[in-house]
């Protein structure tokens, strides 16, 4: 690229806010969007762990929370789901990270759209009020949350044996409906930007792997965001005027019901073909962030930056063929097993190397063991247990005993639950002193950190046998009329007592996180623009936080990668991306 | 060095989890030995691969730990160590994904000796149908479903009269014989599974699914939903019985067939009918039987005038004040051994009083084969 040319965004002017209300409530400025999506997505989050705790109280104590019957837990297990999946995860890492990363990195003024932006956050805080406002209503009315399950498949979700049929699934699927407006509004600008808005000298392979994590999950999520949309609306159309897109002929506890000729499985495959590459638009963004983390905390460049990126491609590309995994048990034409089988193996492949290579890191790297850096370590460990049993589920005749068991539980938490949030988590203590200008409180972190893995862990990893074993996941109780039935050992029920304790620690542990997210915005040590040592943009930036606008009137010039640590013949151990080479080196 | 520390532990607690667990696959009851062994390999691959990578990890982070003023080594790619790991990891894929798509090939390919069994699944409960003597079953579609006619059977098919209907929660089968599972489902999603016999599948409104194996291990297994099918999933459990083929003949002989069932329907008083349609379409049955079995709630059969016993210990006649409590405030008094999940109809005191006259049908004066079987 052609470093005379001028970037887009350098002559383009911004609109400085003039008062309080603009600066930090409206506010089109990415990093304080970026903030509200974080802040917004980890509160929402908090009622998700409080639902999780509820269930697993439960299932290790039945009966021991009053009025928490099978339509309370019903409908847990359904907004605990929904609400990590979408609302958290997706949020976070593309709201947040997506909004914050992007323009620093790079080297861009802002969002290539900053209204756009704006009213993409304030179009997702709708859809969270829409989803949560069941609760105080269920408190003054007689709506139920829907209990549907996060996968929402019908005919179940709008028949009269499951909670919420009524309306708590309307507001379900309108909460949804919004957030894919708000996402497609975010979405297209993040990929604008990444497109058009690069400074000088950024070419796409000097790109850092957030950045590219970002990019290719951006576009999954706008092509797979709409069959979820689509889904939601043809499900609102037959609950609401009584099509029959998903509903056949059928009898609903005794009464004959108007539908006819619909086909319940169109639904799950318009749902997976969303699902599945969501899983991957979590995925995604996370392997960025650790790729970073590693590298920059280990001093060492990443390890097979160029194959880094294709694989990031490959497995973008793959997980738009892979979908019906998910529906090996659920009828559909049994040849469709062999196909969906093979792609789901083949992608193992591409996500493999991503994992040697940030085990190859390490290897003759100078590893600085940071809080982000204890982060990234056990993402990867964790990654890696959550990803080969995938390879159990995704090979089909092993998915046959195991669907629908715990340990699908067990591996989609791993996989896609506690794997990006321990991205989340060290990505948020990696660029905390970038957005505040303070440090966070290392010794809280490091105690965070370890409750946060370990627990984890032994709250999953048993997990997966207790599938084998054949405990069905999404029931209420797994005694019937006081008695354990004859293959669920008492043995089993003291390992669920102890992964409900486990679960509470590890709950509780988080507000160690919060405290230190408060604590430290006041009280932090101060942070210096570039505490880590490391190479990409965002820590190049003339002031610590970046003002708006990020740059001062000429944008960076880049004129590297940025993973140049331990460059021979130089005398630091890492030369940011805007330092010029030397014509000898 | 604790992080070095900590990762060496999870790895090595990992590995001895995994042979010391108690909990593993129950004792496998089919003919689907080729899904345990390509378990089997998987486990052996993704273990070994698991254990090599976590410990370079714990290695590694202990060894290069960071020392001031050092340089990491300048390698940014090594296109001979990425190939070789790219092919180690496409053969491991390989050798996983062969066993598991010629059992794959095996579980969709019905042998033609097997014998069909259909399944039958409503919210929240199972029932069974099997072809009879012209080992064809008579059409069937949810839009014939009446109470009379609880599977949907075509009127006036032939194929359909030697039908036999089982409305209980057990079905027998006997052992080594093959079988095809036809799967039908009346409402929702559900899924058929016993875990000794390892198969599953669910059954779709509209559709008929199906899975076949062959039973090689005699014993009583649960049958359990595996498809989250509303508020009664979990108490959603049939009982498959695989015995001998003797006991097997003597079980299905007691069986009524479709023609022999429509002939012996009990005529009931237009009050009692009345109510029988009132408390079918409040949703009564999906939780109350009325042939003795234990649902999510009590049976019905024989429970007019009855002495039933409480969650608090006492005991009651089943009369008019009980039962119209037990309508309009489920919570209030609650049957031993059942759960407070019942939801309060709303019902006027005449479809009270017809609810009555059906319940009062359903006390036999024989009641030898209507014991509840409660444990």
């Amino acid at each position: 690229m052609a470093t005379a040319e001028i970037p887009y965004q350098e002559t383009v002017p911004l609109h400085h806010p003039k008062t309080w209300l603009g600066k930090y409530v409206f506010s089109q400025d990415h990093k304080v969007i970026a903030v509200q999506y974080g802040i917004t997505a980890m509160a929402v989050g908090l009622v998700a762990l409080v639902l999780s705790w509820l269930m697993r109280i439960q299932i290790a104590f039945p009966g021991f929370l009053e009025g928490f019957g099978a339509d309370e837990y019903l409908s847990s297990i359904t907004m605990h789901g929904m609400i990590m999946v979408i609302y958290l995860l997706t949020a976070f890492l593309l709201g947040a990270f997506g909004n914050f990363c992007v323009p620093l990195m790079c080297g861009a003024r802002d969002m290539v759209f900053p209204f756009v932006n704006m009213l993409s956050y304030w179009v997702y805080l709708i859809s969270v009020l829409v989803l949560l406002v069941v609760y105080p209503l269920m408190l003054f009315t007689d709506i139920q949350a829907t209990g549907a399950g996060w996968t929402l498949y019908p005919p179940q979700t709008i028949t009269a044996g499951t909670p919420g049929a009524d309306w708590g699934i309307v507001l379900m699927l309108a909460s949804l409906a919004i957030f894919i407006v708000a996402f497609t509004m975010g979405g297209l600008n993040y990929i604008t930007t990444i497109l058009q808005a690069r400074t000088r000298g950024m070419t796409l392979m000097r790109m850092p792997l957030t950045v590219w994590g970002i990019f290719i999950a951006t576009f999954l999520g706008l092509i797979a965001f709409p069959a979820l949309f689509v889904s939601a609306v043809m499900m609102l159309l037959d609950r609401l005027i009584g099509t029959s897109f998903f509903m056949p002929a059928i009898v609903s506890l005794g009464q004959k019901l108007e539908y006819s000729g619909g086909q319940p499985l169109l639904f799950q495959h318009l749902f997976w073909f969303f699902g599945h590459p969501e899983v991957y638009i979590v995925a995604l963004p996370a392997f960025g962030v650790v790729s970073d983390l590693i590298s920059v905390h280990a001093r060492k460049n990443i390890f097979g930056y160029r194959m880094m990126v294709w694989a990031i491609v490959a497995i973008g590309i793959l997980s738009l063929i892979v979908w019906a995994h998910h529906m090996y048990v659920a009828g559909m034409h049994p040849a469709f097993g062999f196909f969906f089988a093979t792609t789901t193996l083949i992608i193992a492949v591409p996500t493999a190397i991503k994992v040697y290579n940030w085990t190859l890191t390490l290897w003759r790297a100078n590893i600085k063991l940071t809080v982000p850096m204890l982060f990234a370590l056990s993402f990867v460990l964790t990654f890696i247990m959550g990803g080969i049993t995938g390879l159990f589920l995704g090979n089909v005749i092993i998915d046959i005993p195991l669907s629908d068991t715990y340990f699908v539980v067990a591996h989609f938490h791993m996989v896609m639950g506690v794997s990006p949030i321990l991205a989340i988590f060290g990505g948020i203590y990696h660029w905390y002193p970038k957005l505040t200008g303070r440090m966070l409180n290392d010794t809280v972190g490091k105690i965070h950190f370890y409750f946060t893995f370990v627990g984890t862990y032994v709250i999953y990893f048993p997990m997966h046998y207790l599938g084998f074993v054949g405990v069905p996941r999404r029931y209420y109780e797994t005694a019937l009329g006081g008695h354990f039935p004859d293959w669920y050992p008492v043995s089993a029920h003291h390992l669920n007592i102890f992964i409900t304790i486990a679960a509470l620690i590890v709950g509780a542990a988080q507000m160690l996180f919060i405290y230190n997210l408060v604590h430290s915005y006041f009280k932090g040590k101060k942070a210096s623009d570039n505490p880590w040592g490391a190479n990409s943009l965002e820590w190049r930036t003339p002031q610590t936080p970046p003002s708006h606008g990020n740059w001062d009137e000429r944008l960076p010039t880049v004129h590297r990668w940025a993973y140049d640590f331990g460059v021979p013949g130089h005398d630091t151990d890492h030369i940011p991306q805007d330092v010029p080479r030397k014509e000898s080196a | 060095m604790l992080i070095a520390a900590i990762l060496f532990m999870v790895v090595l607690g990992t590995v001895i989890f995994n042979f010391m667990s108690p909990w593993t696959f129950l004792e496998l009851g089919s003919n689907w030995a080729l899904i345990d062994f390509t378990v089997l390999v998987t486990f052996v691959i993704c273990g070994v691969a698991f254990v090599i990578l976590g410990l370079y990890m714990v290695w590694w982070v202990y060894k290069y730990r960071y020392v001031p003023g050092r340089l990491a080594e300048y390698e940014p790619e090594n296109p001979k160590l990425e190939a070789r790991l790219t092919i180690i990891t496409t053969i491991g894929v390989v050798v996983m994904l062969a066993p598991g798509l010629v059992a794959w090939d095996q579980y969709v390919r019905v042998p033609p000796d097997a014998t069909e069994l259909e399944v039958n699944s409503e919210q929240w409960k199972w029932s069974y149908r099997l072809p009879g003597e012209d080992g064809i079953f008579g059409f069937a579609h949810n839009k014939y479903i009446t109470f009379e006619n609880p599977m949907g059977i075509k009127d006036g098919d032939p194929y359909a009269e030697d039908d036999i209907i089982i409305t209980s929660q057990t079905v027998k089968i006997p052992i080594d014989r093959k079988v095809k599972v036809l799967l039908r489902s009346k409402d929702v999603l559900h899924d058929f599974w016993v875990p000794e016999i390892r198969a599953k599948m669910d059954s779709v409104p509209g559709m008929v699914t199906y899975f076949w194996f062959q039973p090689t291990l005699l014993g009583e297994f649960d049958v359990l939903c595996a498809e989250l099918c509303g508020r009664g999933h979990h108490t959603m459990r049939g009982e498959m019985h695989v015995v001998s083929l003797d006991e097997y003949e003597t079980w299905l002989g007691a069986q009524l067939t479709w023609a022999e069932m429509k002939a012996g329907a009990v005529p009931l008083s237009p009050q009692a009918l009345q109510g029988r349609s009132i408390a079918e379409s409040n949703g009564c049955f999906a939780c109350h039987s009325l042939d003795g079995s234990r649902m999510v709630g009590p049976t019905w059969t024989n429970l007019w005038g009855s002495t039933v016993q409480m969650e608090d210990g006492t005991s009651l006649v089943v009369d008019e004040e009980y039962v119209r409590e037990s309508i309009a405030e489920p919570d209030v008094k609650i049957r031993e051994g059942y759960g407070p999940e019942m939801v309060a109809a709303e019902l006027t005191d005449e479809e009270v009083a017809a609810v009555i006259d059906f319940l009062k049908s359903q006390v036999q004066e024989e009641s030898s084969e209507q014991v509840e079987s409660v444990e």
